[in-house]
């Protein structure tokens, strides 16, 4: 039988797991997976696996993990962007799944950017 | 519950149900484990979103991408595109989900939501019906919790009776003072009993809210048990509702495993227990003491009243009896308080009231709106407008106890009194939208013919005063009508609301009182000058071919009679002995050359 506490207890559990049914409240950060064409030619499935893996270990109930198309830069892809509520959206390039999980640990959680996967970084490295 | 990055929810109410949602689902979730998908995204089956008309609905999330008309050919390309690619599918897009930009529109922003405040709908379509977790998650329970661990029973109604709130299932009786009445009867045990013997044509709010939201109305049942000394409750469900019955079963036998029901609910005092009966589809069992008596296993006959239920109700304890609607604003007025509530709708009429809409509107659907909307808010800014250009011409609130309300009335707001002065009533809320081809004298004879049908036959006024009436309706749609058909109208009516034993017989002339009320001309031309002016009536329509008669023969060629008549290239007659208005030749006319007159 159910305490007053325990029932507090699911109420939050699944309050986070639904969270992004509630369009007003959407505070969330958000994960742009690249999954078009050219995006999954290049592994983009497995990066996407590899955010959701990561947060799900992690327990992020208020990260939204979505894809888009193409964004023309096809010779990066895989990429995905990182976007915090009110900030401009970090853009990632050339991703495997190594590198995810660095982004989610540093930037999703800790919000510090990992500078060298950022498409700035490896265009000026070439 | 794993945490997936895109929550789908499909419809999964009854209109959406038979237009395929289950098939939609089934497809969907194949199709997710084909493309590796199931991991990522759940497919969630709600409740209704109101929006019948656009149905079978699909919204996924975190988007919030509104999917209307979906077919199962559409889930591949829903799937493969949306769900796998991103990019949304535009063209199953609802059609004001859209800007002309191609942004998408929150769902609340749509005209259908926008002027709606959904309370007792405020989780149908939000969350899995069949999910208690995630009932739990939108805060269900949490008011029962509040009222046995923190407050005594007399505060607990004295906050229901504040809130002002009023019997949602027509007779709009102050549900806080109901529950006093059944608090102060002194007795060894009691019941609470919510009704869910939706009857009137046309309305279906409480099957959506048992369907949609079941664990609200089993907490409001709970809450109402621990106000007035009772441990048991039913749900007095019709057997047409199979869906709502299923859901309700299953929240039940969830509640009882969490021990939200049971005994010692959360740890106190308090145990409270519901049962389902199920009703064989009888419009009089939705009158409160049929329905005991069909609960009881007696035949679903009315007693005369009192003694009220709240004195000696269900196997003769104290009872207490509330529609579904009723129940699901409870738990929010326990949470929200009392002031939230009042600022809701009007003084006399507080918080929000649920119409189906029907008929001949654009958006059939259901829709929550706060008391004192004016009419027509409801009908062209969230129902869109009557379909093909045609004109409103009036209005039937309150199924076959109400009354219809003409086109020029449409700006009185929508509240209990209002509507009682205009001669209609709240009822359950129906709201059934007429247009220019309506006849109102054959709107009467429908409804009375469903309250003849559905009359219990116990007393003599409603069994055979209303029969009477029928016949008379009955000749006047056929042209028969005579001088004084209008007089005995008015003379049975008035007799059979004064004398009968319940609620359908003091209502069931409504529909006629109010017609002749507002459209008394259309009565007169029926009899007097043996016409229609609606051109709806068989019998008083005659057919035409006007001067735009190319003479191309379609229509004698379809006629089955052989009632029209003319050389090629020349205009056609029609025999109108002959003819049975089978109206096919109207519909075969390229030229709209064949008018009824």
């Amino acid at each position: 039988m159910l305490t007053k506490e325990q029932l507090e207890v699911i109420r939050q559990r699944t309050l986070e797991r639904i969270q992004m049914r509630k369009e007003d409240e959407n505070q969330a950060v958000r994960v742009v997976v690249g999954m078009a064409t050219c995006g999954i030619a290049a592994g983009a499935r497995p990066i996407m696996r590899a955010f959701m893996d990561e947060c799900n270990l992690r327990n992020l109930t208020h990260v939204q993990i979505t894809q888009t198309g193409c964004v023309g830069m096809c010779r990066y892809e895989p990429m995905a962007d990182v976007i915090f509520p009110g900030k401009d959206p970090v853009t990632y390039v050339q991703l495997t799944p190594e590198k995810v999980r660095r982004i989610v640990a540093e930037h999703v959680v800790n919000g510090q950017p990992v500078k060298e996967f950022t498409i700035g970084a490896v265009l000026n490295n070439q | 519950m794993e945490i997936y990055r895109s929550h789908v929810l499909v419809c999964g109410g009854t209109g959406c149900t038979s237009s395929g949602s289950s098939k939609i689902i089934e497809t969907m979730e194949q199709m997710l484990v084909e493309k590796e998908l199931e991991r990522e995204i759940k497919v969630i089956r709600t409740g209704c979103f109101g929006l019948c008309e656009a149905g079978p609905i699909v919204i996924v999330y975190p988007e919030g991408t509104f999917y209307s008309h979906v077919k199962v050919e559409d889930v591949g390309e829903i799937v493969e595109e949306h769900l796998l690619k991103g990019r949304i599918v535009r063209r199953l897009v609802y059609k004001g989900a859209l800007t002309d930009e191609s942004a998408q529109v929150p769902l609340k922003d749509i005209p259908f939501y926008q002027h709606q405040h959904r309370i007792a709908l405020r989780n149908c379509g939000v969350i899995d019906p069949e999910n208690i977790d995630e009932a739990i998650a939108t805060d269900a329970y949490q008011a029962l919790a509040k009222c046995v661990t923190e407050m005594t029973p007399e505060e607990v109604i004295e906050v229901i009776s504040q809130s002002g709130l009023r019997g949602r299932g027509g007779g709009g009786f102050s549900t806080g003072i109901k529950w006093k009445f059944a608090a102060s009867s002194k007795s060894d045990k009691k019941y609470v009993i919510c009704n869910a013997d939706e009857g009137d044509p046309g309305a279906f709010m409480d099957r959506s809210i048992l369907e949609g939201d079941p664990h609200t109305v089993l907490e409001a049942m709970a809450i109402c048990g621990y106000c007035i000394g009772s441990d048991e409750g039913y749900v007095y469900v019709r057997a047409e509702y199979p869906i709502a019955v299923e859901r309700l079963e299953k929240a039940i036998s969830q509640a009882r495993a969490y021990g939200l029901l049971g005994d010692n609910i959360l740890g106190t005092d308090f145990s409270f227990n519901i049962h389902v009966r199920l009703g064989a589809g009888a419009f009089v069992c939705g009158e409160e003491t049929a329905l005991m008596a069909s609960i009881e296993g007696h035949r679903g006959e009315p007693k005369p009243r009192p003694p009220f239920p709240a004195v000696r109700g269900l196997f003769d304890k104290p009872t207490n009896i509330n529609n579904v609607e009723t129940y699901a604003n409870i738990p929010p007025i326990i949470l929200n308080g009392v002031d939230w509530f009042r600022s809701l709708g009007t003084e006399k009429s507080s918080g929000t009231k649920v119409f189906a809409l029907g008929g001949k509107i654009n958006n059939t659907g259901l829709v929550e709106v706060e008391m004192g909307t004016p009419l027509r808010t409801v009908i062209y800014d969230i129902g869109g407008g009557i379909p093909k250009g045609k004109q409103l011409k009036a209005v039937q609130t309150g199924g076959p106890s109400g009354g219809c309300i003409p086109v020029d009335l449409l700006d009185v707001p929508i509240e209990y009194d209002s509507l009682i002065e205009l001669g209609s009533m709240m009822g359950s809320g129906g709201m059934i939208v007429m247009d220019e081809d309506n006849c109102m004298v054959d709107i009467a004879r429908f409804f009375l013919d469903f309250t003849v049908e559905e009359s219990c036959g116990k007393c003599t006024p409603c069994r055979i005063g209303t029969r009477r009436m029928l016949e008379i309706l009955d000749r006047i749609v056929e042209g028969k009508g005579k001088e004084d058909d209008i007089e005995k109208l008015e003379r049975l009516a008035r007799v059979i609301k004064e004398t009968s034993l319940c609620g359908l017989g003091q209502t069931a002339p409504n529909p006629v009182l109010s017609t002749l009320h507002y459209f008394r001309d259309e009565y007169e031309a029926h009899i007097y000058d043996r016409t229609c002016p609606a051109h709806h009536c068989r019998s008083l329509t005659k057919l035409q071919i006007t001067d735009d008669c190319r003479g191309c023969t379609a229509c004698a060629r379809v006629c089955p009679v052989d009632a029209i008549s003319g050389e090629v290239r020349q205009k056609h007659v029609i025999d109108m002995d002959k003819c049975t208005k089978c109206y096919s030749c109207i519909e075969k006319c390229r030229f709209d050359a064949i008018i009824k007159v």
